[in-house]
């Protein structure tokens, strides 16, 4: 077959943009999410602007509400970022809620057995444990990928299954805790994962130290991405991988790898939302958090510092839905309608991207 | 002569940060071929793409039968007589070759394809131009040429006047080529207009009834192929003088750093493709392997790249065994590689220029070091590399996609050549590019045979492999049928050679002796 792309290099108008427009045209897609949204808040028969005002305040406006807003955005940080680096290496990690639950499940059964040693023993062991379980349960559809071509989509989802109700089975019965509730036993107090109120001394929240493991995986994430001949091959195959193979990269290995890696940075979600949150497993222990990460990855357009913001975002809008509900009456989900504007806003780049051309042509017919 | 078919007045297209059409004047006429030379870059296809409503100009405008028209797309376009074939076919794959013709013009009765009609049109069309394709076949079946002939059925059964021909010889074997240009004139002859967009100055002289040439987004200058040569039009083209014949002294034959021997080679399919390769190439030679497409050629660089397992035989470098080595093993080995398809293979398209220099070194001292990338080392590097090599970019952190053809083809050579290898592997490493830049690699290539490398190229451009090995393997089938020392064959020869005429294979040659090849048209000795 000819090669697809043209001899003739023809300047593509995407390219030009740069940084700012790569900054800019999500957050666009926010803010056109928002207007819709209002549009749908209005139809529906309630007012927008105190909406989105209460939506503010519980996302914000106090201490309390942003450590909500941290703890809501704790898991969406790990998960983001999972999903964010497999696409870096051409691969659609699905499968990150599966990952959470392996991550989950080897937290609550180490955070009760561990429970003799000290606190500074205790959480670092159960976190890398968490993550080898992730990193396990991503490497079966890892090897079935780079081996025999198994598209990962189906064979990660798959798995999502089995660890869904893997988790079902055992908190309804070999880990179930004494009790009518199908849970597992309550961690020890020295694996709990402290309180961010109490390590800085802030108005109590609910917040714990895990979000601050995820922003600095995140930073940490881009780093290697960036620095190191991991990264390097990483993003090389994602890119091209007839190329890479040719300046012999391991397609093949470099496909586990990121698999895997991907596995483990899911399944820190699982992991800190038992350590830090419920002390406990217990079937509905996730809100979905491992398929909202798809979303955060996509709105931070797979840039593991974009992760941040992104996973605030949608962090936020979990922490304010509740206040919304409260104060303007709007219901909950409603909030749902606006993530998935978001979502569609993001996907539908072009959109974004008219709107950024058109203020910038203002600005430059300003200008003269 | 008579009054223009299409005028294009002034046409001025911008692309951010490139003037890519600056006011250009162009008229066709009923029933000639036009050929618009230029190099890559030069704004040809830019201008065609205005013309076949692709792109919108910035400024001028089009007369079409002397009268003004705004084409906005293809559709304006087809409906008043262009038909344009895009270097990149645009074909339904898996549908047959009646489907993508009428494919968007469907013949019907009661809003059901009428199929027999389709096939008959199709038919009826091939035999008015002699462009014989089978109507039932599927186009992913089809070889290259073919694909092309049904995109130019496509064109005509929409009713082309004026039918543009994008780069059309670019991925054609030599013989397709010269069916391409007969088809081409029996076109001319209906009195249809044809654009024939090149940078092969050959074809020009062979095909143009009028040449146009472009440089820089400007037409510099219009001459008839009788009133030149290839000299004049590359110096037109180019704006300086270019040399054509290469000029090397003689080889200094050293150590055998490659030795290859019983060579066997499966495809992905699974059939021998190599079957049974023995040559070897010393220290400071140019050895070339000239054959037709698909006779083994990429199988063989794949094996010696490490790219494929071999099913048998050995590969030998310097002494080492590198039979089995893996691709990584081959790049440490002492083995270069300049692939044939440079985009897919030899670039990361979205990587920055130091990004790619350093690719398949990425992990060695002094780009890593432990893991960790060595930003001020990799910049070092690249810097040193890209003024050595030419390379024209405004930065080394743009995207090797926004180079053109030949600095990219450049930037290939700066990362394998400036590695140092002991063996360099060139496939086809001029294919696609524009004299300027054919110049450059063919100058490389002989200052690192110079520099005592050895040197395999793997070409099927004739001109190429006489102006440049100092040995010529014909390959034909899987084997090397014919051995020509450099300046011993001419192309007749070759080609004859390359397309089986030979017969047997080398071995046998060799063992039936000199009488053979005395007996062989009476080829001079060198």
């Amino acid at each position: 077959m000819p090669e697809r792309q043209p001899v003739e290099t023809v300047v593509m108008p995407s390219k030009v943009g740069g940084i700012v427009e790569q900054i800019a045209l999500p957050f666009i897609s926010v803010v056109l999410a928002m207007i819709v949204g209002a549009g749908i808040i209005l139809i529906a028969g309630f007012e927008p602007v105190p909406a989105f005002v209460a939506l503010f305040n519980g996302a914000f406006g106090t201490p309390r509400a942003i450590g909500e807003t941290m703890l809501r955005s704790t898991p969406l940080l790990f998960t983001g970022l999972a999903v964010a680096y497999g696409f870096k290496a051409g691969l659609f990690n699905i499968g990150a809620e599966g990952q959470l639950f392996m991550g989950g499940l080897a937290a609550a059964y180490l955070g009760v057995v561990m429970g003799g040693f000290s606190v500074w023993i205790n959480v670092p062991v159960i976190l890398v444990a968490g993550m080898a379980a992730g990193a396990a349960w991503a490497f079966i559809p890892a090897v079935l990928k780079a081996r025999v071509g198994a598209h990962e989509v189906i064979t990660t989802m798959m798995f999502t299954f089995i660890a869904r109700y893997l988790v079902s089975f055992l908190v309804s019965g070999p880990l179930k805790a004494p009790g009518p509730v199908a849970q597992s036993a309550q961690i020890a107090a020295s694996a709990v994962l402290p309180k961010l109120h109490d390590m800085l001394g802030l108005p109590p929240s609910r917040a714990h130290a895990g979000f601050f493991v995820g922003l600095v995986l995140c930073v940490v994430v881009w780093l290697v991405l960036k620095y190191t001949t991991l990264g390097y091959e990483n993003r090389a195959v994602g890119y091209n991988p007839v190329a890479s193979e040719t300046a012999g990269i391991s397609v093949s290995a470099t496909t586990i790898k990121a698999l895997c890696i991907s596995g483990a940075l899911a399944s820190l979600a699982g992991v800190t939302e038992v350590l830090g949150l419920h002390y406990k497993l217990f079937d509905q222990f996730s809100a979905g958090f491992g398929f909202t990460g798809i979303a955060v990855a996509l709105l931070a357009k797979n840039h593991p510092i974009g992760v941040i913001p992104a996973a605030i975002l949608f962090g936020a809008l979990s922490a304010g839905a509740g206040t919304m509900q409260l104060q303007a009456d709007v219901p909950q989900k409603v909030i749902f309608i606006i993530q998935a504007l978001i979502i569609f806003f993001v996907a539908a780049e072009s959109i974004a991207q008219w709107l950024f051309r058109l203020t910038r042509k203002e600005v430059a017919a300003d200008a003269q | 002569m008579n009054s223009a078919l299409l005028e294009l007045k002034g046409i001025t297209k911008r692309f951010p940060g490139v003037l890519a059409n600056d006011n250009v004047d162009l008229a066709l006429h009923e029933g000639e071929i036009v050929a618009l030379l230029g190099e890559n870059g030069a704004g040809k296809t830019t201008l065609m793409n205005v013309v076949y409503g692709l792109l919108t100009a910035d400024g001028g405008s089009v007369l079409y039968e002397g009268k003004e028209v705004r084409i906005k797309s293809p559709r304006q376009a087809i409906a008043l007589g262009i038909g344009m074939v895009h270097q990149h076919f645009m074909l339904v794959e898996p549908f047959t070759v009646a489907e993508n013709i009428v494919l968007g013009q469907e013949p019907s009765k009661a809003s059901v394809i009428d199929f027999d009609a389709a096939r008959s049109f199709v038919n009826d069309l091939s035999e008015r131009y002699g462009l014989r394709v089978d109507p039932e076949a599927r186009i992913q079946d089809l070889p290259v040429g073919m694909q092309q002939r049904v995109e130019i059925l496509k064109a005509l059964y929409r009713g082309a006047r004026i039918l543009i021909l994008d780069e059309p010889t670019a991925v054609l074997t030599p013989q397709e080529v010269r069916e391409l240009f007969s088809v081409v004139r029996s076109l001319v002859e209906e009195g249809l207009t044809v654009v024939f967009i090149t940078h092969k100055l050959e074809e020009v002289i062979n095909i143009a009834d009028r040449v146009v040439v472009m440089r820089d987004g400007a037409i510099v200058g219009e001459t008839k192929p009788e009133d030149t040569d290839e000299a004049g039009l590359a110096k037109m083209m180019v704006g300086r003088e270019v040399v054509f014949r290469v000029e090397k002294p003689p080889s200094t034959c050293g150590d055998t750093v490659l030795t290859v021997q019983d060579l066997v080679v499966r495809d992905s399919r699974g059939i021998e493709t190599v079957r049974g390769l023995n040559f070897d190439v010393c220290a400071g030679e140019i050895v070339s392997i000239a054959g037709v497409s698909g006779n083994g050629q990429a199988e063989l660089i794949e094996a010696l790249t490490g790219l494929r397992s071999v099913s048998s035989g050995t590969i030998t470098l310097k002494g080492r065994d590198i039979t089995h080595a893996s691709a990584r093993g081959s790049i440490e080995a002492g083995v270069s590689h300049v692939p044939e398809d440079r985009l897919r293979r030899g670039l990361v398209l979205e990587f920055d220029l130091a990004e790619n220099i350093i690719l398949g070194d990425h992990r060695q001292a002094p780009y890593a070091k432990r893991g960790i990338m060595q930003p001020a080392a990799i910049t070092r590097t690249t810097e040193e590399r890209i003024e050595a090599y030419d390379v024209r970019t405004p930065s080394i952190r743009v995207t090797a996609s926004t180079l053109s053809g030949g600095n990219q083809q450049k930037l290939i050579l700066a990362r394998e050549l400036g590695r140092n290898p002991d063996l360099l592997i060139a496939a086809q490493p001029t294919r696609g590019l524009d004299v300027g830049a054919i110049e450059f690699v063919h100058s490389e290539i002989i200052k690192e045979r110079d520099a005592g490398k050895a040197v395999l190229l793997i070409s099927l451009e004739l001109d190429e492999v006489q102006s440049l090995a100092d040995r010529i393997l014909v390959i034909f089938e899987g084997q090397l049928v014919k051995e020509f020392v450099a300046g011993e064959a001419t192309d007749e020869e070759l080609g004859y050679h390359m397309t089986g005429g030979g017969g047997r294979k080398l071995a046998e040659n060799q063992a039936a002796g000199l009488a053979d090849q005395q007996a062989e048209e009476g080829m001079p000795h060198a």
